[in-house]
């Protein structure tokens, strides 16, 4: 952390950011049975950035973001290969101490259903102990203002957090990620199931987030992606095909694959 | 014409079919209202505050109630639910979890089989583990057979109610870095909460309605007993004793009890309506 901090510091100074590595992913491969669906990617994630992760379906996006949190294991799936979050390896974290650093966002909202919007955003503390009821209401407070849902749930905390829009409960769920204070937050397509308004907020959120956290984020829709990412990562068959600075990837490609992904000859 | 002949001869066919159809269904219930009719004929004169707050009074006097039996009962069921339904919960969350390997499929046959078994069978398991042990008669062994009545139905329901909760929920709370274990019982259950809430109430119904398994356990009691070491009365073994025996009185109060039992067991079902109603 010390060390961020220096090269933040400095970076003030020369007036240039230097990119800082948060994530190392290491030949990774990750299956579902004998079913590979990732094949040795190989990949950097940056401090304070938004990588969007784009490909066909099935091309293992999801699969991807699911193996940073551990949450592919959780489901029956295994990987190989490594993963390090500020250089350790996440299999020497606990699953449960790893998800408080490394939060998730799904594709469809999924507020708890039996609780009101207050508790949805403060589930994560509560359920882990926290137990003072004034502060557990400032840290909500926030957390809805910085999802910028506060005005329009203030004089609904009590409601049940799934009697709100799509949009809204979507926003939901992202302040109830940041309540936990992760340092990277995953994304799958959280846009996907949402209108276009409700898409537009999501994004402007993102471009807000990233000053504190790092962001990768899945999506189908590339004109989302060129909007909202600073690196774009090209997946396909399991493979990753391409990644790189996100004005450079959608304007000059390396590879043909992602050339012709791009242009829309396929996908 | 022809054309017509024909509709004609569909249409008949049609009105045919519906007929049985509809027969069929008030056949079904014949059964249904000749119980209640002579249960209420029968049962509704000898029914009167005496019945429920009264002691059965001794041979050769009239008059008289069942107040132990409807005490028994409560207290009967109450045995079987502390057993069952922490039991049948668990076990139908862990059924409902656990997807790896034999185990889970194995136990989930077993509940189908321990579902399948005659309640007199369960009786019989219930007379050798407490009775004989014992050497008494009691309200334990009685609960205990209600309570192992109780498990299979509670353990299908729950497993089908924390199976219907989306699986979004749980990557949600899991995603939040909850573990597992609070994310069951604290995020999964609650949801499922008023599907478990179901299918505990028809356990009881269930288990109110059992005589078999209480005859050599329970035993019955014609006097006033709390005592859970002690044989004790429940309203199906007063109505089995109150039936045969050959009194005109007793049959009566025979009846009135069966009233009062299937007033107890409908008004459960109903809850149990309302409440699963209530979900969509």
């Amino acid at each position: 952390m010390t060390n961020n901090l220096v090269l933040s510091e400095t970076d003030a100074k020369n007036g240039k950011k230097e990119l800082v590595n948060r994530v190392s992913v290491k030949y990774l491969s990750a299956y579902f049975g004998e079913n590979q669906v990732l094949k040795t990617v190989s990949m950097d994630i940056y401090d304070k950035k938004v990588l969007a992760i784009i490909g066909p379906s099935g091309c293992g996006k999801s699969t991807f973001i699911r193996c940073l949190n551990r949450m592919h294991e959780e489901v029956g799936g295994e990987y190989t290969g490594e993963i390090r979050l500020d250089d350790v390896d996440i299999k020497k974290y606990n699953s449960v101490v790893l998800r408080r650093k490394i939060g998730m966002v799904f594709q469809k909202p999924n507020p708890f259903p039996t609780m009101s919007v207050l508790d949805n955003v403060v589930a994560g503390l509560k359920l882990n102990g926290f137990k003072n009821k004034t502060k557990l209401k400032e840290i909500a407070e926030s957390c809805l203002t910085k999802v910028a849902l506060w005005d329009e749930v203030k004089d609904s905390l009590n409601k049940p957090g799934t009697s709100l829009s799509g949009g809204q409960q979507q926003r939901l769920c992202i302040a109830r990620t940041i309540a936990v204070e992760p340092e990277v937050i995953l994304m799958d397509e959280p846009a996907s199931a949402l209108d276009p308004k409700s898409t537009a907020k999501i994004e402007e959120l993102i471009y807000e987030l990233k000053k504190n956290y790092t962001i990768i984020i899945v999506t189908h829709n590339m004109q989302q992606a060129t909007r909202v990412s600073d690196f774009t990562a090209f997946f396909y068959l399991g493979k990753l095909i391409e990644n790189g600075k996100t004005k450079r990837l959608f304007t000059k490609p390396k590879e043909k694959q992602t050339e012709d992904y791009i242009a829309g000859r396929f996908g | 014409m022809k054309i017509n002949n024909k509709q004609g001869w569909r249409k008949r066919k049609s009105n045919i079919a519906v007929f049985l159809a509809v027969l069929s269904a008030v056949l079904v219930l014949i059964p249904l209202f000749l119980i209640l009719f002579y249960t209420v004929q029968k049962g509704i004169s000898s029914i009167n505050w005496d019945f429920f707050t009264q002691m059965p009074k001794p041979v050769g006097e009239t008059g008289g109630g069942m107040a132990n039996a409807l005490v028994g009962s409560g207290i009967l069921i109450l045995i079987g639910s502390v057993m069952g339904i922490p039991v049948g919960v668990m076990s139908g969350i862990y059924l409902s979890e656990q997807n790896k390997g034999i185990m889970p499929h194995a136990i989930r046959f077993l509940v189908e089989v321990l579902n399948g078994v005659p309640s007199i069978v369960i009786g019989i398991i219930a007379y050798i583990t407490f009775v004989i042990p014992m050497k008494s008669f009691s309200a334990l062994s009685g609960g205990f057979a209600l309570g192992v009545i109780m498990i299979p139905l509670i353990t299908r329901t729950t497993e089908e109610m924390v199976r219907l909760v989306p699986s979004t929920v749980r990557e949600a709370s899991l995603g939040l870095g909850i573990p597992k274990w609070k994310t069951t019982l604290f995020v999964i259950l609650p949801a499922a909460m008023k599907g478990l809430f179901t299918g505990i109430i028809l356990s009881i119904a269930r288990a109110a309605g059992e005589t078999a398994p209480l005859l050599f356990t329970a035993l019955g009691n014609r006097f006033w007993s709390t005592n859970l070491n002690e044989p004790i009365s429940s309203i199906t073994v007063f109505i089995y004793d109150y039936a045969k025996a050959p009194f005109d009185d007793w049959n009566r109060q025979a009846w009135a009890a069966s009233l009062v039992l299937i007033v107890l067991v409908t008004t459960l079902n109903i809850i149990f309506r309302f409440v699963s109603r209530k979900r969509k």
